[in-house]
């Protein structure tokens, strides 16, 4: 049987509860929510005057009402020391959402740690420290002593090197501007920490270097550009999914409105399905193209348009550098970069190329290319234009994403309504730190230089990469291995004074063993291997900035406590800088320590003005208090008759930022197609069966952190997928739930079987970073130029290694898709 | 967290035996091991109400129904092959409320995969599988209503195992 809660009543909200302004911290999107408390012994009634909605409730509600919430919006929490009902609910009149809910933002309330209900009990209390072989709680005195003192061991004043730092740089979650800026001022201000690298890849470096280096900020348009155009183009997305409220209450108006839709994807995804329901099947065209061949595709698209004489020659002449090449391709370019010309020079690909190429008709690249720029009753079409993972983290990233851009530069569709090339995002942002111009470009590949013994201490703020870096399987065993070494010298001195124990950790350190510190909001796989364990606190439980996939700024104000002793990050970051300049001081090491002042944070707030407001002096708490769910659009502008005012779409007037050039000129990508890029790919997918395609699902996106322990999430999927046509599974003698091991020559994990007949055959797909089941044990280690990691295009042989198991046996495989037979 | 999951094993074994009343209110108040001050949401009165007759169903064929009272529709319908939760002398019978629990839509039957659409936002439940959410963006699955049938074939519904769309109390009053 489907899971079900046997909750068949709710406490209703009284008229008197206090309010809260919440952005729901998982994904992009940033959907708005209100936060409504009261406390344990009030309740509000069912007569208008008695409850929240002033509506009455003894009877039933009608459809997309405001005056009902699901029990998945309610929980019994501590404030202020005092257990409250808690109630989340979507805001109706937050424009990002609209009183839409998403199956994961509308269960935030479920997925707070309760005492009383008894949810998220595996939130950390407590500092945690290695001892007596297993993890002791301890005050935070202790545990940041024991982190100072052996990060000082291995620190000097000019030579940072052995200090290896993951750090989360998104919003949302524990992120956000002061939580940035906390951990950016300890890292990248009193220290210059060359080897670090952000929560999802392996180095330090962007995800889009290369619409940067053309000038162009990935985040440049406004969502209603969505219901201002006249094609929405979708690349390696799954919006439905994956920004579910941005393509509900956006995508899908303008769809009704008349736009046509390109979507681009191997996969026919649940996305394809509902653009088919919105728009009419015949305006929404699915290139199903061959894995990592859109580079390929938006090059023929560029040709195409090019030949047509459908490009926006004022457009370039105004606002794009003429002439050739203006950055020459070199170890941190890629691609060059310069002219209009020049690139299409470059880049030039004929329709059938490409149709060979990408395994599409060359008719449709024709028709994509006519939806995207054929002028439309005399004018200028307009095209937006928004990508995500599909090419973020496949085939050859700097090439691919600036052949994208390229297609919006010409076309004049950037910096315009209804137009944008734009990322979508995975979390918020909420990006605010000192800069990071002495890591270098190329950075660091973190993980390989862990895996080859370099670095002495790690200090891991929120990121678990036993469950979604790449070449895991390489990585865990050494790190395992590496830690190791360091507990068994733990464990060799019980009773140790912390001076012999911090003597036996750095011996430990200096044979090859690795220290590791992390700080997360649960104990998660990769800190199964922690010796400090530091316990966080997220949105919610602080006060925490962010922004959304339009720069849209919000703060989310704190309802409640943080479990136990939990803190900030920022206030963590600052608590550590303490220590070490403590630590340092004693030693003698003076001018170092005095490098660790400016840290007397006493709460969140202190970090965001010592941060961000000092770069945007016009925003502060109460200003972003007053703006609630709509917040204001960054960057900020100022300050006018009590609102903050901001920007609704970058580059109206023309000019382009983000390259750091004078003249504000955008540069084209001379992006040439070279095939599988990354090193051994293309030899893996000669020696493999299978594709192994990987992505999230509706359920299981920012949020799998607190839905491993959420039953509503795990009841539905107890194990990471694996969809495969029904073809494929009867050559491997499959049946619906059965476990499979997907192995190549870097690894190995597990899934379960889901038959999906729209999968060609040969390609399968695997849900990514589950908790028991991690995709990553198969990606092998090769990334593009700017170590920028390749999930995508991954191939593998599968083998059964179970029936499907009981706990599967309650589920339904039948198709998402939409459907009234 | 042990003690959690003997709770959800409890009442998933419950429910397989038909009934649900007692166990629904402990699971919904007492999971976890480090409960402090247990609130029961105590659950309210269902009344009985007669839906249909065997004899009046046939197969693949949903009849409309409305419990707990008539501003809560739902459907009733013979799968033709038993399922978990389903009554009758097949074991088939089963009945849920049509309205999305995500934001009220009224949900439209495929008799060819025997689901529940929305055509709000494209949500899908499984009606041989408890109304399993399928696809969607309902936090909760569908809201099954318990059925038992007499001696005569009629078919009551006795309560339901989710909160209904639109109301904070599956009974209202």
């Amino acid at each position: 049987m489907a899971y079900k809660r046997h909750i068949d009543r709710l406490p209703i909200i009284p008229a008197n509860a206090r309010v809260h302004n919440v952005t729901c911290h998982y994904c992009i999107v940033g959907c708005g929510y209100k936060a409504y408390t009261w406390p344990m012994n009030a309740q509000g009634g069912t007569a208008p005057g008695e409850n929240w909605a002033g509506v009455d409730l003894s009877r039933t509600q009608g459809q997309e009402t405001d005056a009902w919430y699901a029990p998945s919006m309610y929980n019994v929490v501590k404030q202020d020391g005092r257990d409250v009902h808690l109630v989340i609910k979507p805001d109706r009149d937050c424009v990002v959402n609209s009183g839409l809910g998403s199956v994961r933002g509308a269960r935030m309330a479920e997925n707070r740690r309760s005492d009383v209900t008894g949810t998220q009990q595996q939130r950390l209390t407590d500092p945690l420290v290695w001892r007596y072989g297993t993890w002791q709680p301890t005050s935070w005195d202790d545990a940041l002593d024991l982190v100072a003192r052996v990060t000082a061991r291995v620190i000097e004043q000019d030579d940072e090197d052995d200090l290896f730092v993951s750090m989360f740089d998104h919003g949302g979650s524990a992120g956000g501007y002061e939580n940035t800026w906390g951990t950016g001022k300890l890292y990248f201000g009193s220290m210059k920490v060359k080897h670090c690298r952000i929560h999802n890849r392996p180095a330090y470096n962007s995800e889009v270097h290369s619409s940067r280096d053309m000038g162009v900020d990935e985040l440049n348009y406004a969502y209603e550009d969505y219901g201002l155009t006249d094609t929405i183009m979708l690349v390696g997305a799954n919006s439905l999914e994956t920004q579910t409220n941005l393509f509900l209450n956006h995508m899908v108006p303008g769809m009704r409105g008349g736009a046509k839709v390109i979507v681009v994807d191997p996969r026919r995804t649940v996305t394809v399905n509902a653009c088919e329901e919105a728009a009419g099947a015949d305006n929404v065209l699915h290139l199903a193209i061959n894995s990592g061949t859109d580079l390929a595709l938006f090059n023929a698209l560029l040709t195409e348009i090019a030949d047509k004489g459908w490009i926006d020659r004022d457009f370039i002449a105004a606002s794009t550098i003429q002439g050739g090449v203006a950055v020459a391709q070199d170890e941190a370019h890629p691609a060059a970069l310069g002219g209009y010309d020049a690139a299409l020079a470059a880049v030039r690909l004929s329709l059938d190329e490409a149709s060979a190429i990408c395994g599409v008709p060359a008719a449709d690249i024709a028709k994509a290319a006519a939806w995207i720029a054929e002028p439309k009753d005399g004018a200028r079409r307009k095209c937006v234009t928004a990508y995500e993972k599909g090419i973020i983290w496949g085939n050859d990233n700097y090439r691919t994403v600036g052949a994208l851009v390229n297609l919006g530069l010409a076309t004049g569709n950037i910096g315009r309504e209804g137009g944008g090339v734009c990322r979508l995002g995975g979390h918020q942002e909420g990006y605010y730190r000192p800069g990071d111009g002495h890591v270098g470009r190329p950075a660091p590949y973190i993980d390989q230089l862990i895996i080859a013994g370099r670095g002495k201490v790690h200090h891991n703020w929120a990121t678990d990469h036993y469950k979604t870096t790449l070449n895991a399987s390489a990585f865990k065993r050494e790190y395992n291995r590496r830690t190791n070494m360091v507990k068994e010298a733990m464990d060799a001195r019980p009773g140790a004074t912390r001076e012999e124990m911090v003597d036996a950790i750095v011996g430990a350190l200096n044979a090859g063993g690795l220290f590791s510190v992390h700080v997360d909001i649960i104990h998660t796989q990769n800190a199964q291997a922690a010796h400090v364990i530091l316990p966080a606190v997220e949105a919610g439980e602080m006060n925490l900035t962010s922004m959304n996939g339009e720069r849209r700024l919000r703060l989310t104000e704190k309802y409640m406590d943080g479990p136990g002793q939990a803190m900030p990050d920022c206030l963590i970051a600052a608590r550590l800088a303490n220590h070490l300049e403590r630590v340092l001081r004693e030693a003698g090491r003076t001018a170092y320590a005095d490098q660790f002042k400016g840290y007397d944070w006493a709460t969140e707030e202190d970090a965001f003005m010592d941060g961000y407001h000092q770069g945007n002096p016009a925003v502060t708490y109460d200003r972003l208090r007053a703006m609630r769910t709509n917040g204001v659009q960054e960057p900020v502008v100022g300050f006018e008759n009590g609102a903050l005012v901001g920007t609704k779409r970058l580059y109206t007037d023309g000019r382009f930022t983000r390259h750091g050039r004078e003249d504000g000129k955008a540069l084209f990508a001379l992006s040439a197609w070279r095939g599988l890029q990354a090193p051994g790919k293309a030899q893996q997918k000669a020696s493999y069966a299978y594709l192994i395609n990987n992505g999230r699902s509706n359920l299981n996106w920012q949020n799998w952190f607190l839905d491993q322990k959420n039953d509503f999430a795990i009841d539905r999927f107890p194990f990471p997928y694996l969809q495969i046509n029904p073809q494929d599974m009867a050559e491997l003698g499959l049946k619906a739930g059965d476990l499979v091991e997907i192995y190549n020559d870097v690894g190995a994990t597990q899934a379960m079987v889901w038959p999906e007949p729209t999968a060609r055959p040969k390609e399968t797909f695997m849900l990514f970073g589950a908790p028991s089941g991690t995709q990553g044990n198969v990606i092998n280690a090769g990334t593009n130029e700017l170590v920028l990691p390749n999930y995508k295009q991954t191939w593998a042989d599968i083998r059964k290694i179970a029936d499907a198991p009981r706990s599967v046996a309650h589920l339904s495989f039948k198709s998402q898709e939409y459907d009234l037979g | 967290m042990k003690c959690h999951r003997l709770v959800d094993a409890g009442r998933r074994q419950f429910l397989r035996g038909g009934g649900v009343a007692a166990v629904g209110a402990a699971a919904a108040a007492t999971v976890g091991a480090q409960a402090e001050a247990a609130t029961p949401l105590a659950r309210v009165a269902y009344p009985a109400t007669r839906l249909a007759n065997i004899a009046d169903l046939a197969v693949n064929e949903p009849m409309d129904i409305a419990y707990p009272d008539a501003g809560s529709p739902g459907v009733l319908i013979k799968l033709g092959t038993a399922v978990p939760g389903g009554v009758g002398p097949d074991g088939d019978v089963v009945a849920y409320s049509v309205l999305c629990p995500h934001k009220g839509w009224q949900l439209q039957y495929n008799a060819a995969d025997r689901t529940l659409n929305c055509p709000g936002h494209w949500s899908r439940f499984d009606c041989e599988a408890g109304g399993l959410q399928v696809f969607g963006h309902a936090t909760q699955n569908l809201p099954q209503f318990t059925l038992r049938v007499d001696e005569t074939g009629d078919i009551h519904a006795d309560g339901a195992d989710e909160l209904i769309y639109g109301r904070l109390s599956n009974v209202l009053g």
